[in-house]
């Protein structure tokens, strides 16, 4: 449709699995699908019955792209079996984690492969309807996968008695209409219904009760795209992609100050600093490198000296960050942390719904104070304040989109303290003129 | 809901704490005396989990909980007293503080701010806020209800209260974040019951009162606790005082079995005691045209003109009507006064409910155990509604029943001629009729014949157990005796409510204001019952039966009835009774607070005194009594049984009572029905009375009839109510969305 | 007045869902994009379709930051200035905007022709700095590209 072809690069250090069919012409056409594998997942699912697929997704070590990174197999087996309730599929589309833009290539140019996984899910779990929560802003992805999906009705992957399987299944898409905290997946399921986007009390677990009351599997564009091919050629071959507990490969979307900001996919694990250097062609310009944030804005941000990590769920984790959602973003050394953290906060004040006090009041605090601070404002206690604000915010609010907002704060300024003392000092921002902007891409600056 | 059958053990703070499975642990915590904060939580309405204020540290998990969404379990050790906890709170508040003004010293909340209670007990350190406040200007939802959004924390209370507890749904959230505000339903207005409650319910001075704000200040005012004056449910009050006039109406402390609820009438239509159209001193007519005069010119006039008629008449010459809103005490004594002192029968008052037959058919059934209550209401699992349109003409009852069904999933079952919210908005099953047709309903449901409809829902019926069954003046006379036989043929304990309007109409059946009934539903035939009361009192009781209110104005008509007294009543409009009519009169005394169609044509007009300036007690309709509270002085007037006790001195035979307890007291030892602990009574509780007799059957069926009260109407003192009629709400016609 | 085919297109998204009001937010965007905001009118006639006050349709008007109860221009210039285009000069492209069409955040030109708003993430990180104009995404943005748009829609009402 855009512009975004020009991200597909490509590396040939990518292992392609969600991506393979990517390049290929009328990639959205139910024929090119068919004619590529297409719907032979779902076909082996219905020979392995559902207890078999679910078996096959936990051993598949496939953990959620969404951001959390929970086991999805796992996350499916906890669906009750015995009820009385319909169940329910919702794909997660909201994709509004800053620096991510992953699920957008493939809904544009691999719709069935989604469409697939998610009957394959609805399979597994006894559900019979399916929702696709589209965030507002990706409308052409919206009009492109009703087409894929009157596709699949017209073929007899979506309807009444599958494949001649016995199994029905409907699907359809939904639109968001502009708001981060939707992707939440409890705020999700009361914008399904209607409702302003404010998140549940868990537990209930959406599993057990989730849109409508009933059980509600949610998961991620990327997540679901994996199944047809986890139950196509095997949990163990899915599993061998990866590192231990982190089977598969992930989508991981370089931008910021990268040479070849792209999307790429990448078995999980793939060594960060090669994933700078190598896949995306390090940083511009000859600059250093100052600071990665590894997985989206909600992540605490690396620094240079980090960046020696495999990108996996668990590595990251243990160095005090997150895999999180696949953005990755590079900033180098001409650019002002505050500035960064400000629009960081800037982002979480804007989207915070508001329901509960630490993430309502204390973004909007942090927001207020890091302008002032940026702005030449700023006193001797505010960084100190701002610390604290951000650990009185952490681990308090209802949904984790406070600890979203505190966790990079907290990372920027206990990792780069000297360029906040720095703004108070100076009464000023010392990297104002300086090269981040239009420069950073080699474009003459405006 | 709780479990009771089985129980759990945690540990808080130390102490073991044993309560039902299922319980929160904020209300666990509750039970030990261990105080947990919150300002979103609020008992019976759907958890928000919002203000973070309840956080507790659990042993094994490793963040903060909110007590108010966590369920106990075995074994679970809470501490809510750690540094960590400390931090949290005073975290939450700091934050609650960035944005909300410190304007308490002018604040309507200041002094009974949840948010200051909080700050001032946990603290919220230096507020390290340095930067501008969002300001936003007041706004008025309606003439009774304002909004402050800076000083809003988003508890969310008074959207719950108004869509879970009121079904109203007035309110909801404008904007999102920190911008987020509440939103009235109407663009910048409000359409709704203005009940208030989200006044009420707003931890701090947010949501101000249109009637209340900027007026005083918490510690200036006294505070009395008392009963509501207006419709037949009896919800408690506290009135606040300043300067000798009532500033605002509260159920401050959420005692009485109405908890935190009033509607419109209670919370803001008091102010009719303080209109400046008060009558404040007697009024004489002389030469056709009524002037004000002394009490004592007045009384001996009256007086003058009683005796004058008894002498050339006789007594049956002289009727009195008395009232639906005066006391138990006033009322008793009214028809004592008639009975003994005017020696006349012919007393009766403007009755809104059969009370009479309801207690008849029960007292026969045996079954005088049967009368519910309004917490059983609450508490209900199956209700049966026939007639009446609670919503508007018994708020208190229509909002029990909606906690039934909210709280204990009650199946409500209506009858109704007519679409009435709760039957649209909360009935598992509404019959539908024609109009009128209510007493036939009941005839079908009890005999087993009649359409469909009824026949499936005496099914429905049958499989339930301790049904309540509440009617209203659709239902009198014959049909409630059939409704009283079939209902107590229901599985378990079927009880009853019948409907009447106003503080006491229920004490004014009680208390004999019939003519062929004494106190406590004693037949006036009865030889025995007379010489009963005739010993208490000290004097014969005529034995010559009295006329009904339809009898009287009759009797005045035709040129029977000389003399007629008139306490808190408004037959003019009430019975539509012709002017040329009461000409005849040689004596119209009225005692009233205000002028009104009846005073108009009246010889004698004495300025009595409201609820609030007098003790007693009421009756509500389901027959509890409590105790009202004298609020105020209103100079000039006086209260009826001050005036009963004149004019009984003035004709030669005075009566031995001093105070309103005296009569009572004489009541708890004599009414059968009424032996209530006068402790309970004075402390506030709503004491049950189960009334036995066999009053006469129903004379007539022009003689009940319900004034049909909207939400902002109380026949005569809602037209002297400001705040009841300043609200758009009210010149909407029944029925309307809300 | 809402368009039949508008009204058609209700009917048909509301039958997707077990529960009407799940359809608010879809309607409430659709009505958007025909009328080019939400309208009082629309607000009634989506609140009476799915049986909800229509309080509640407000109440999601306030929250979901794509809706207005505006009219705004023809053409919504969305400016991302996240971190991914603010690395790469999203700020700069928003002033830009900004002079070259003489209109601020949440604004319109006086000939109703362009707005301007400076929005969150919109998907397009590694195509930064990236915008959109109503739907359509612009990306790999420059001052030049966007003086160009703004000739194109100017002249011919669309620009590729
Ligand atoms: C504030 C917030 C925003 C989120 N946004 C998204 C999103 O845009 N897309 C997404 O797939 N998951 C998002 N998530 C994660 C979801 O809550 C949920 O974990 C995910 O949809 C589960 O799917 P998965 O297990 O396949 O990852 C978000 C979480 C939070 C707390
Ligand atoms: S319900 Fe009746 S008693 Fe209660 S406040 Fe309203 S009018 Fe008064
Ligand atoms: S009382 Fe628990 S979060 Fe408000």
């Amino acid at each position: 449709m855009s512009d975004y072809q020009s991200y597909m690069k490509g590396s040939p250090l990518e292992v392609k699995v969600i991506s393979a069919r990517f390049g290929l012409p009328n990639s959205t056409s139910i024929d090119t699908f068919v004619a590529h594998d297409g719907y032979k997942g779902l076909a082996k699912a219905f020979q392995m019955g559902p207890e078999g697929v679910i078996n096959e997704m936990k051993n598949s070590q496939l953990r959620g792209r969404g951001g959390a990174g929970f086991n999805t197999g796992l996350k499916w087996s906890f669906v009750p079996k015995q009820t009385d309730k319909p169940k329910y599929v919702v794909c997660n589309a909201d994709e509004s984690e800053p620096a991510t833009c992953k699920d957008r290539p493939l809904m544009e140019y691999d719709p069935h492969q989604l469409i697939e996984g998610i009957v394959i899910a609805g399979y597994a779990i006894g559900a019979h309807q399916g929702y696709i929560y589209i965030r507002g802003e990706y409308r052409y992805l919206m009009d492109i996968l009703d087409r894929a999906i009157a596709e699949a009705y017209a073929r007899g992957y979506l309807g009444k008695n599958i494949q001649g399987s016995g199994f029905d299944f409907e699907l359809c898409t939904h639109t968001g209409a502009g708001a981060y905290e939707c992707g939440e997946e409890t705020a999700l399921l009361n914008s399904l219904e209607g409702l302003r986007g404010y998140p549940r009390v868990k537990p209930p677990f959406p599993a057990v009760v989730g849109v409508y009351g009933c059980p509600t599997i949610i998961n991620n564009v990327e997540t679901l795209c994996n199944v047809p091919h986890i139950v196509l050629k095997g949990a163990e071959w899915f599993a061998g992609l990866g590192t231990p507990k982190n089977g598969g490969t992930r989508l991981f979307c370089l931008s910021g100050h990268i040479s070849r900001p792209g999307v790429y996919e990448l078995p999980m694990g793939f060594p960060l600093r090669k994933m700078i250097e190598e896949v995306g062609g390090g940083i511009p310009r000859g600059k250093k490198l100052k600071s990665v944030i590894p997985g989206g804005s909600s992540c605490p941000l690396l620094s240079a000296d980090e960046i020696d990590v495999p990108m996996d769920f668990d590595s990251l984790a243990k160095i005090g960050s997150m895999l999180g959602s696949g953005g990755v973003v590079m900033i180098d050394e001409d650019t002002c942390m505050v500035k960064v953290a400000q629009r960081i906060m800037k982002f979480y004040a804007h989207e915070s719904c508001g329901w509960c006090i630490p993430c309502r009041e204390g973004t909007a605090w942090l927001k207020a104070l890091l302008d002032r601070l940026h702005g030449g404002g700023g006193l001797a206690d505010d960084p100190d304040t701002a610390l604290d604000a951000s650990y009185n915010i952490l681990g308090k609010s209802l949904c984790p989109l406070g600890d979203a907002a505190a966790m990079p704060t907290i990372s920027i300024v206990n990792k780069f303290r000297s360029e906040f003392d720095e703004h108070v000092r100076l009464g000023a921002c010392p990297y104002a003129g300086r090269g981040s902007g239009f420069g950073a891409r080699g474009w003459g600056a405006a | 809901m709780a479990d009771s059958q089985q129980t759990v053990t945690l540990t808080i703070d130390g102490q073991p704490v044993t309560v039902p499975a299922g319980t929160l642990l904020i209300e666990a915590a509750k039970q030990a005396s261990i105080e947990v904060p919150s300002f979103c939580y609020y008992p019976g309405y759907t958890l928000q989990g919002a203000c973070r204020m309840c956080m507790v540290s659990i042993e094994k998990m490793s963040k903060l909980q909110t007590a108010c969404t966590t369920v106990v379990a075995n074994g679970m050790v809470v501490n809510t007293q750690n540094a960590e906890v400390v931090n949290g709170r005073k975290a939450m508040l700091e934050f609650l503080l960035t944005n909300h003004p410190l304007d308490c010293p002018v604040c309507d909340k200041g002094g009974e701010c949840e948010l200051q209670d909080a700050v001032f007990r946990y603290g919220a350190a230096e507020t390290r806020f340095v930067e501008t406040k969002h300001h936003q200007d007041e706004l008025k939802f309606s003439n009774l209800v304002y909004y402050d959004r800076p000083r809003c924390i988003l508890c969310y209370r008074c959207i719950r209260v108004c869509d879970e507890g009121m079904d109203v749904n007035a309110y909801g959230i404008g904007f999102r974040g920190s911008h987020s505000e509440i939103i009235p339903n109407r663009g910048e207005e409000l359409e709704c019951e203005e009940c208030g409650m989200c006044i009420d319910i707003c931890p701090v001075g947010a949501l101000t009162s249109g009637t209340y704000r900027y007026k005083t200040r918490p510690w200036e005012m006294e505070y009395t606790g008392t009963i509501c004056n207006h419709c037949g449910d009896g919800c408690k009050t506290t009135l606040s005082v300043r300067n000798n006039a009532i500033i605002r109406a509260n159920n401050r402390d959420h005692s009485g079995f109405n908890g935190e609820f009033l509607c419109a009438k209670g919370r803001f239509g008091w102010d009719f005691v303080n209109s400046e159209k008060r009558l404040t001193a007697p009024l004489v007519r002389h030469n056709g045209s009524q002037a004000a005069s002394s009490w004592e010119d007045a009384l001996d006039l009256t007086v003058r003109r009683l005796q004058g008629v008894m002498e050339k008449h006789g007594p049956g010459a002289v009727a009195v009507i008395g009232s639906n809103r005066t006391s138990n005490e006033e009322n008793y004594l009214l028809q004592r006064f008639a009975r003994t002192v005017l020696r006349t029968n012919h007393v009766d008052h403007h009755r809104t409910a059969d009370f009479s037959t309801l207690v008849a058919a029960l007292s026969e059934s045996k079954a005088t155990d049967r009368y519910a209550t309004m917490q059983d209401l609450g508490e209900a699992r199956s209700i049966l509604l026939i007639g009446s349109d609670p919503t508007h003409q018994h708020p208190l009852l229509a909002f029990k029943i909606r906690q039934a069904v909210r709280d204990h999933k009650a199946r409500l079952y209506i009858v109704n001629s007519a679409d009435i919210k709760l039957a649209l908005r909360q009935a598992a099953t509404f019959v539908k009729l024609g109009a009128g047709e209510e007493a036939m309903a009941v005839r079908d449901l009890a005999s087993g014949d009649g359409p469909e409809a009824i026949g499936s829902l005496r099914e429905k019926l049958g499989g339930e157990s301790d049904t309540i069954i509440i009617f209203g003046d659709e239902v009198q006379g014959d049909s409630i005796r059939e409704l009283v036989g079939w209902g107590l043929s229901l599985p378990g304990n079927t009880r009853f409510i019948a409907l009447g309007d106003y503080a006491n109409s229920r004490g004014a059946a009680d208390m004999g204001l019939l003519p062929g009934t004494l106190p406590g539903y004693q037949p006036l035939s009865s030889e025995a019952e007379r010489s009963r009361y005739a010993a208490v009192w000290g004097a014969p009781i005529a034995s010559e039966p009295g006329r009904n209110l339809r009898q009287i104005l009759e009797g005045i008509e035709a040129g029977d009835i000389h003399a007629l007294l008139v306490f808190g009543s408004n037959p003019v409009k009430t019975f539509e009774l012709l002017r040329e009519h009461l000409a005849r009169l040689d004596l119209l005394m009225v005692s009233e607070l205000f002028n009104t169609e009846t005073t108009e044509f009246a010889d004698v007009v004495l300025p009595a005194a409201s609820f609030a300036e007098k003790s007693g007690s009421v009756t509500n309709t389901c027959g509890q009594v409590q105790a009202i509270k004298k609020t105020m002085r209103k100079a000039g007037t006086r209260s009826d049984l001050e005036i009963i006790l004149g004019l009984a001195r003035e004709l030669g035979s005075p009566l031995a009572y001093r105070t309103a307890e005296d009569v009572l007291r004489e009541i708890i030892t004599h009414v059968p029905g009424y032996n209530v602990a006068l402790p309970s009574l004075l402390v506030g509780r709503a004491v049950p009375t189960r009334p036995n007799g066999a009053p006469p059957a129903l004379e007539r069926n022009d003689l009940v009839i319900s004034s049909h009260d909207t939400l902002f109407t109380s026949g005569t003192v809602s037209r002297f109510s400001w705040a009841l009629n300043s609200v758009n709400e009210a010149k909407r016609p029944h029925g309307h969305i809300f | 007045m809402l368009s039949d085919d508008l009204k058609s297109m209700f009917d048909r998204v509301i039958a997707r869902y077990p529960l009407k009001r799940s359809a608010i937010v879809p309607l409430l965007l659709f009505a958007q994009d025909e009328l080019g905001y939400i309208s009082d009118e629309a607000i009634e006639e989506i609140a009476r379709r799915v049986e909800v006050p229509p309080i509640e349709v407000v109440e999601d008007i306030g929250y979901y930051s794509m809706l207005h109860r505006h009219p705004i221009g023809k053409y919504n210039f969305q400016v991302c200035t996240n971190v991914s285009c603010q690395l790469l000069g999203g700020e700069e492209i928003l002033a830009h905007c900004s002079k070259r069409l003489g209109i601020g955040h949440k604004q319109t030109t006086s000939d109703g022709q362009f707005s301007l708003e400076e929005v969150e993430c919109l998907g397009a990180c590694c195509g930064a700095p990236a915008m959109q104009v109503n739907y359509d995404f612009y990306e790999n943005l420059t001052p030049e590209r966007v003086d160009r748009l703004i000739e194109e829609l100017k002249a011919n009402g669309r620009a590729r």
